[in-house]
Formats: C-alpha cells, structure tokens, sequence
C-alpha cells in the first residue's frame, strides 16, 4: 500500500505537472496520438469494411487480418519501425505502428457487423426498391452500428495502449514517465505513471461507451431483442498490447 | 552481402548472428515459452471457478465479466508497472500481467461454451442419474470444449507477443534481445527475435488447435459421414 501512497505524492506535486516532459505533455501527446491515430484508422478500415461486408466479399481477409494482428508483437513493430529509416522522423514510426494496429478490430467488427444484419430485413428493403447506397445507408449500417462501435472500442483501447509502449524506443506519450521512472528506479514515478495511462485507458473506453449508448440508431428498441445468441461466443476483438 | 561480414555491417538479415549467439536466442524462447505456458495455465485455473461462479450465480456475472474486461483495458506497459510494488521486479510481474489478461477471453468462452450446452444433453444426463459433478465433468466440460479451446488459443497468442513487453522488467524472453537491439541499434538482433515471436504464436495457434482436434474427436467423425 506504501508504493500507492507515493504514487500519490509524486502525482499530487505540481512541479511534476509543467514543464518538458512533465504529466501536462505526456498526456497532450498521448491524447493527440490517440485522437489522430484512431481518426485515420478510421478513415482507411471502415469504408473498406462496410462496403466489403455490403458486397458480402473479402470475409476471410478481414478476419485473419485480424488474427494475425493477434501474432504480433506490437512492442517489436515499434521498435523495427524505429530502427528502420522511418525512424529518422521522430514522430512517424509511432504514427504508423499506431494506425497499423488499431486497423485489424475496426475491420473484422465492421465487416462482421455489416454481414450479420438480419438478411430478411435486407432483403425486404431490397424489395421495396432501395438502391444499393440507401441500404447500406439506411438499412445495414443502423443494424451493423452496435459492432462497428465495439470496433471502434477496441482500436481506441489499443491506440492508447501501443501509445505508451512508444515510449520504450523513445516516443513520447505517458510511457514516458513510466520508463524515465524506470530509468532512475524512481518506483513512486513508475507506479504514477501506470495509474495515469490505466484511468487514461478506462476514460476512453467509457467515453465511447457513453456515445455508442448516445448515438445507437438503435437505442429506442427493446434492448433484449438484440442480446447476442449465446454460441456466437462473445469473445472481444481487440489486442491488448 | 556475405554472410561473414553482415555483423560489422549491421544488416537487417546476417546468418552469422544466428550462429553465434545461438545459445542466447535459445535461452530467451525457454523463457519466452515459459512465462507463457505458465501464465495461460494460471489463467484457465483461475479462469474455470469464475466461470462456474458466473454461471451458477446470475449477481455474480456482471461484477465477474465487468471487472475482467476493466483490466483488459488497462495497456500492458501499466500492468507490469502497476503490479511491481506487488510483486517486485521478478518474473511474477509479466506473469501476473499476462494471467489477468488472459481472464478476459477465458471467462467469457468458457461462459459461452457452457451456455451453450443443448438442454436437452442435460436433461438426458441428469435422467442416467447424473449428479452435478459428474454432469459438468463429463457432460457440459467436453461439449465446451470448441468455445473454450477457442478462448485458450487467443490468451495464448496474445501471451505470447506481450510477453515482450516484460522486457521493461527484464523477463521479456524474446523481448529482452529486442530491447538490448533497440538501445544498441543491433538490427539483425531485433529482426530475428521479432520473427522467433511471430513463429512462436503461430506454432502455438497451430498445437493448440492439434489438441482441440484430439480433444473431441465427435465433432470430426460428424464431418467425416
């Protein structure tokens, strides 16, 4: 319990708080990585997805992408990218590896999400002559919005995650202060920083989960009738790292 | 290239580095598939009464899956830091780390996996005069085998690429060579731990699954006719 009480102390002094390097910045920088990160990635898998899962083409591909995200190593990625000429750009290698990670849950959960709306009630649209756009629009992009949201949970848990693993080939980030602690076996500074970056993490993952409720297309239906069938084993896609 | 001179030249790719340091990049996959092996194993053993606790009480689900999905969320890098004061820098931090995550995906498959039972497997069971125990053992266990082996081989995965992280501790395995190549900028060093990693996981994945199929061999014979 001693270590918590410094913890405390350390995060309580304003002087850690200003300055380069101080928690101000770290957590600017973590806050813009993750921002930025999760924008792109965005950006580049879910257009993708949605229009793969519209087709109902390219399953495989967003599945296993995501399978084999789950094989690699992200701290090993980071330092690869570090070591490779990109790392001549302070802030690229970690751009990179941060969008390059939060990609696989984004695809798998939108595609999945896309190709799990109810066919009858795609195929009745169908019928009703709506065009290919209108249904995705207004037909499978509502009932696929539950998912593509927990996608977009997972790629911002994992953004905020690879974010402070940047910091061990020298990102910035709230890392930071965990491995400069380190550095100086400075444990009060350690422990800080890690309950920094973990109420970070769960910030976030709160902060989605409140506008996944907010702006659920969904949300004026019985909540039961959507609970998922217990076989469709409700297993998270995301990757912690 | 020659494969001689690719460590002064400090290639990507260099054979000469494998041979050398052999016996180095051997110890770090022991550990490596240790501190994994462990980890996932502590993780079904802790994983399997939460389960059971979830299932039998419907109060304790919520409370079960919210906390193990609270501690997924926290990044590895924090866990490890977090759990040093428990536990100091010993190898017991990365395991401890990589247990509670492994609690997430086991809980919720072994759940599944249970619920999933047809009822009508159950009723059968317990009109043979089955009691619980023997129900759970040699009834609702193996036909959850399928959801559960599928929870045990994302841990295992997963244990394995974030094992590197306990490099930060000095109980990485592979991690460990792609932290001394990072501050050393040694490029082969990472490069080939990284790809040891990746084969690790994927090795696993493929045993793991090996097992699955020996586990229940029904779902096999039900293919085959």
């Amino acid at each position: 319990m001693g270590a918590m009480v410094d913890a405390w102390s350390w995060l309580t002094t304003g002087a850690h708080w200003t300055g380069t390097g101080g928690i101000g910045q770290r957590l600017g920088e973590h806050v813009f990585l993750t921002v930025v990160c999760l924008a792109v990635a965005c950006a580049i898998a879910l257009p993708v997805a949605l229009w793969l899962g519209h087709i109902g083409r390219g399953g495989a591909l967003a599945i296993n992408i995501s399978n084999a995200g789950r094989a690699v190593p992200t701290f090993a990625v980071l330092v690869l990218l570090t070591l490779s000429p990109l790392g001549r750009y302070a802030l690229w290698p970690t751009l990179i590896a941060l969008i390059l990670f939060a990609i696989p849950p984004l695809l798998t959960n939108a595609y999945v999400g896309m190709r799990e709306a109810d066919r009858d009630v795609v195929e009745a649209a169908r019928g009703m002559g709506m065009s290919g756009g209108q249904l995705l629009w207004r037909v499978e992009l509502p009932l696929a919005f539950a998912l593509v949201m927990t996608g977009i949970r997972a790629a911002a848990v994992q953004v905020v995650a690879t974010a402070t693993l940047a910091a061990l080939p020298g990102g910035g980030g709230l890392g930071r202060i965990i491995t400069a602690g380190f550095n100086t076996y400075n444990t009060p500074q350690v422990v800080a920083g890690a309950v920094l970056v973990a109420v970070l993490a769960l910030a976030v993952e709160a902060a989605l989960v409140l506008a996944d409720r907010a702006l659920d297309p969904m949300r004026r239906r019985a909540r039961a009738v959507r609970e998922p069938e217990p076989d469709t084993a409700p297993v998270p896609v995301g990757v912690a790292s | 290239m020659t494969s001689k001179g690719c460590l002064s030249a400090n290639d990507w790719v260099c054979g000469e580095y494998v041979r050398s340091r052999g016996e180095e990049l051997a110890d770090a996959t022991v550990q490596h598939v240790g501190i994994t092996a462990v980890s996932v194993l502590l993780g079904l053993l802790l994983a399997f009464p939460l389960a059971l606790l979830a299932r039998r009480w419907r109060v304790a689900a919520g409370p079960v899956l919210g906390m193990t999905t609270v501690l997924y969320t926290v990044p590895s890098l924090a866990m490890f830091a977090l759990l040093m004061p428990v536990f100091g820098v010993s190898v017991s931090v990365v395991i401890g780390g990589l247990v509670l995550y492994s609690l997430t995906v086991l809980v919720r498959n072994i759940l599944a996996g249970l619920e999933a039972v047809p009822a009508e497997a159950r009723e059968a069971a317990r009109g043979m005069g089955y009691g619980p125990g023997r129900l759970l053992f040699s009834v609702e266990l193996p036909l959850a085998v399928p959801a559960l082996m599928a929870g045990v081989r994302i841990a295992t995965v997963s244990a394995v690429s974030l094992t590197t992280v306990g490099a930060i501790v000095g109980y990485g395995g592979l991690g460990n060579l792609i932290y001394s190549g990072m501050e050393s900028f040694f490029k082969t060093e990472v490069l080939t731990a990284s790809v040891i990693c990746v084969v690790l996981a994927v090795l696993a994945d493929v045993l793991l699954l090996g097992v699955q199929r020996l586990l229940t061999p029904w779902a096999r014979a039900g293919k085959a006719a």
